[in-house]
């Protein structure tokens, strides 16, 4: 196995993942003010896989968590907007880092979540009705997390997902639609927190999961895409839940992803020599931890947190 | 055309049907973990979008500071669904919404919101907007031939409102532009199987079976036809491995010698499947070996097996497995 200590600039990560978060003057903050829910859990994710999440001051950000809070029971990305079911997980999520799940009214988000859920199995986004299998898995996240999927129809929204599965064995956003890595990972993750994956051809998805790695080591998300840090985490997350995860060459993407940094200011980019940002510093970063890369702790390929959040929550109480 | 009075470049606290409002700033809580100082122009349109969003006030100007945020910034999804809400207040125009969306649309192709808000413009217009919104699809896709959310925008155009007459053809003619396009392979199985005209996967099959394999004769690297090939036989297999075209194409490639990895791994799958191989694909596969794999005491489809490992290094560990898994009536 490859991955040396020192190559990962775990310090200089952290330090840009702290500078966003501060950041007040350019335009990318001002831009994403209405997605900084989103923002703050894959941050602080981060964080806490490198082992510096106490840096923050968490009751900071619980306050602000909670003042995102809309009357419905979901979240909002900020003060003030309105609720959505993406950051709504990313709240539980966030709390779930601090292990502060416990000033949540579950059953008022748990009902949030469970008027979302379509005749037909399928979740809407919000009340505005837009469906995708994306919103299937942060129902059945945030519901497992709060432990109460008995909220919602599992034996519909599972057969759901089932209707978006293709031909090459992967899934799509809607019945019919293209098998996309993202897609993949929301479907199976769902699966997997419902004890479904009896359901998936794991053979013929595995293949093709393994499939996209190209020759530099990196993964694509769909048959001739450019390869992007990002489905380090997506397909690798996939594969590792239907046990197939040593069906890719590790070391070679090991060996991508360490060459995604900026090895300067700190960040990780989709392709070498890109941009940074704080998403693709997480899909790196839980990319390396899903490789067993020393000192990155271990991330859940199902919940995407810490496995010790995880293990927390479900075998503490 | 609502959006195009946003000609008036003064700052919205200079012009007079804005001056009995007062802007509310981004309340980002008492101790800010991440306080953001917003751009000047940014900050007091969204000053102003607040003000008329906390009084719900559904009027024209509202619209009009909608327009212009969107503008500013397309992902914030609170100000599209304060839109919603004072288009169906007015009873606007809907055909001028698509207006405004296709501009919003030509500098955010990827954005989630555009395409949701167009979907619910297109499913209020219903079918007076679905030629439409074909044309719409088609040339987002001209500019990108795999953007996700316009397929799936095409998709629901199609199931929803209808339109499937000419699809075949342009899945066709996208294919004859770049035949690895995985989107256009993913939407000509989408037509064959749920196009009302076209009868059916089955009635379908002979002609998608020749138009594939000349596809696969073409470029035989490529993933996409080949996973096509074995979906036209869906749960039939037994039809698949008895369809000579399947195992003829799989030993032309082999016998032509190049790129023969997804050859290869078709004939592998056929085999498990009871495939009785001639001496020509015994042959074929002879040929393929490197001199250091020492192939004499192994059967067709451990072979194969061991010549994958050895071609695609990468997957090694899978071709591995499937030798190890091998069913007992292949050896």
């Amino acid at each position: 196995m490859g991955g040396k200590i020192g190559e990962l600039e775990a310090e200089k990560h952290v330090r840009y993942i702290l500078l966003v978060e501060k950041r007040k003057d350019d335009f990318e903050s001002v831009v994403t003010e209405h997605l900084r829910m989103n923002g703050a859990y894959w941050g602080l994710t981060t964080l806490d896989l490198l082992g510096k999440l106490e840096i923050v001051d968490q009751d900071e950000v619980v306050s602000w968590v909670m003042e995102c809070q809309h009357e419905s029971g979901g979240f909002g990305g900020n003060i003030g907007h309105d609720p959505h079911i993406v950051h709504t997980l990313s709240a539980v999520q966030v709390l779930a880092l601090f292990d502060k799940l416990n000033v949540l009214d579950i059953d008022k988000i748990a009902n949030y979540i469970a008027g979302l859920q379509n005749v037909d199995g399928s979740f809407s986004g919000d009340m505005w009705g837009e469906i995708d299998t994306r919103f299937s898995y942060i129902a059945i996240c945030c519901l497992s997390l709060l432990q109460c999927l008995d909220k919602i129809n599992v034996e519909k929204a599972v057969n759901y997902i089932m209707s978006c599965k293709n031909l090459d064995g992967g899934f799509g956003c809607t019945p019919g639609a293209e098998s996309h890595a993202g897609q993949i990972f929301c479907c199976v993750g769902a699966l997997a927190l419902t004890g479904s994956l009896h359901h998936v051809d794991k053979d013929l998805l595995g293949w093709w999961l393994c499939e996209r790695q190209v020759k530099s080591g990196g993964l694509n998300g769909r048959p001739e895409k450019l390869p992007d840090v990002c489905y380090s985490w997506w397909v690798l997350s996939s594969l590792i839940m239907i046990d197939r995860a040593h069906w890719i060459d590790k070391d070679k993407l090991i060996k991508f992803i360490i060459d995604c940094q900026d090895r300067e200011n700190g960040g990780i980019s989709d392709r070498p020599d890109d941009a940074v940002d704080v998403f693709h510093t997480y899909f790196g970063v839980a990319g390396l931890s899903l490789l067993e890369y020393p000192e990155v702790k271990a991330v859940d390929p199902a919940y995407a947190l810490p496995v010790h959040v995880v293990n927390r929550i479900f075998f503490s109480r | 055309m609502e959006w195009k009075e946003e000609g008036d470049k003064r700052p919205l606290s200079q012009r007079p049907e804005w001056s009995d409002v007062t802007p509310v700033p981004q309340d980002d809580g008492p101790n800010p973990v991440v306080p953001i100082a917003y751009k000047d122009d940014f900050t007091e349109t969204m000053d102003y979008f607040r003000a008329v969003y906390f009084a719900d006030e559904r009027s024209l100007r509202s619209l009009h500071v909608t327009a212009e945020a969107i503008l500013m910034n397309a992902g914030n999804y609170t100000v599209w669904h304060f839109r919603r809400l004072i288009l169906e207040a007015l009873n606007a125009d809907l055909h001028e919404e698509l207006d405004f969306i296709k501009k919003v649309a030509n500098g955010n192709p990827k954005n989630y919101q555009i395409w949701h808000h167009r979907r619910w413009v297109a499913e209020k217009l219903g079918t007076d907007a679905t030629s439409e919104e074909l044309d719409f699809t088609k040339k987002i896709l001209s500019l990108d031939a795999k953007n996700y959310h316009a397929w799936s925008h095409r998709q629901w155009v199609l199931q929803e409102l209808g339109g499937w007459e000419d699809e075949l053809d342009y899945c066709k003619q996208l294919l004859e532009d770049d035949i690895f396009n995985n989107s256009a392979w993913n939407q000509r199985y989408f037509v064959i199987t749920k196009s009302p005209f076209l009868g059916g996967l089955e009635a379908m099959r002979e002609s998608e079976v020749n138009y594939t394999v000349g596809a696969i004769i073409a470029k035989p690297e490529n993933e996409s036809p080949w996973r096509y090939l074995r979906g036209l036989y869906k749960d039939d297999t037994q039809s698949w491995v008895n369809d000579p075209q399947v195992s003829s194409v799989c030993l032309k490639v082999l016998s032509a010698k190049r790129s023969t990895v997804f050859a290869l791994s078709t004939l592998l799958d056929l085999l498990c499947h009871g495939f009785q191989p001639s001496q020509d694909f015994i042959n074929a596969v002879d040929a393929l070996k490197t001199p250091d794999l020492d192939l004499s005491d192994s059967n067709l489809a451990t072979a194969v097996c061991s010549v994958l490992g050895r071609m695609d290094p990468m997957r090694v560990n899978y071709w591995t497995w499937r030798k190890n898994k091998l069913p007992a009536q292949t050896a």
